[in-house]
């Protein structure tokens, strides 16, 4: 399917300051390009969960928009640390994430389960020591 | 209900929105736990919450939450305020608790976002 758009956002590890930052520009894309307000929705609290999940759990990395005709795509790709064990992340409940993170309000365990129920499809590869690669479509029809 | 009536029934300030006081809500949550907020919450709602940090507006605005009632008088920095400007999202400072200002909005009928699971529909 053509690519009606691409653009990547670095993300850099611990940057709670600007947390967020790549999610509202990629919000405010998305709705330039006349994305309705239902699937707008989702893809942004999904975006801003992992961009969360990049800032609070990464070593870094990077958030990918693609756009086609039919859906939107956001790519989040680590370098690192990796989850030991995935099925335990995906958990409601379960975190790791730091104090810090909980102090503004975050942390909670809810992030993995709530981006997969926010996209129309959802995929996590980990590897400890290498990282996580999250891909997640939007239906748009 | 409207982000005025909202003002009046948590007895509090408008601090951000002036021009929007006729906006509707139809539903509210009370969290300090942005997590669950971002979990839960419906559009054209209120956010009652003691937490003050920047990612209480960017969370709002994520969500397209129409109004955040900051509680127990807490007063946000310009930082906040000016993000909220920005999203154009209605800001109110309350002098009750989270608790009481979210009793008194549902004694007045406003109703709080159901529980999820498992479409994000609502379905």
């Amino acid at each position: 399917m053509a690519v009606l758009l691409e653009k990547n956002f670095p993300v850099e590890a611990g940057a709670f300051t600007t947390a967020g930052e790549a999610s509202t520009t990629i919000k405010r894309t998305l709705k330039q390009l006349g994305i309705g307000p239902e699937v707008l929705r989702r893809v942004s609290v999904a975006c801003y969960e992992v961009e969360l999940n990049l800032v609070i759990h990464s070593r870094g990395g990077t958030l990918t928009l693609l756009v086609d005709p039919e859906k939107v795509t956001l790519i989040s790709k680590d370098v690192g640390p990796g989850i030991p064990d995935i099925e335990k992340a995906m958990t409601e409940g379960f975190s790791t994430a730091s104090d810090e993170a909980r102090t503004l309000g975050f942390g909670a365990g809810m992030g993995l389960p709530n981006m997969k129920r926010n996209a129309s499809e959802f995929d996590i590869q980990s590897e400890v020591g290498v990282g996580t690669t999250i891909t997640m479509s939007f239906a748009l029809k | 209900m409207t982000v005025r009536e909202v003002m009046q029934i948590v007895d509090g300030k408008i601090l951000v929105g002036e021009d929007r006081l006729d906006t509707p809500v139809d539903t509210a949550c009370g969290s300090d736990l942005m997590s669950d907020v971002l979990a839960f919450v419906k559009e054209k709602a209120v956010l009652i919450t003691g937490l003050i940090n920047p990612h209480v507006v960017r969370t709002s605005e994520m969500l397209d939450i129409t109004c955040i009632v900051f509680s127990r008088g807490k007063m946000p920095s310009e930082e906040i305020l000016e993000m909220a400007e920005e999203v154009g999202i209605a800001v109110i400072s309350s002098p009750l608790t989270t608790y009481t200002a979210c009793g008194e909005l549902y004694l007045h009928g406003l109703p709080g976002t159901k529980p999820k699971k498992p479409a994000p529909e609502g379905a």
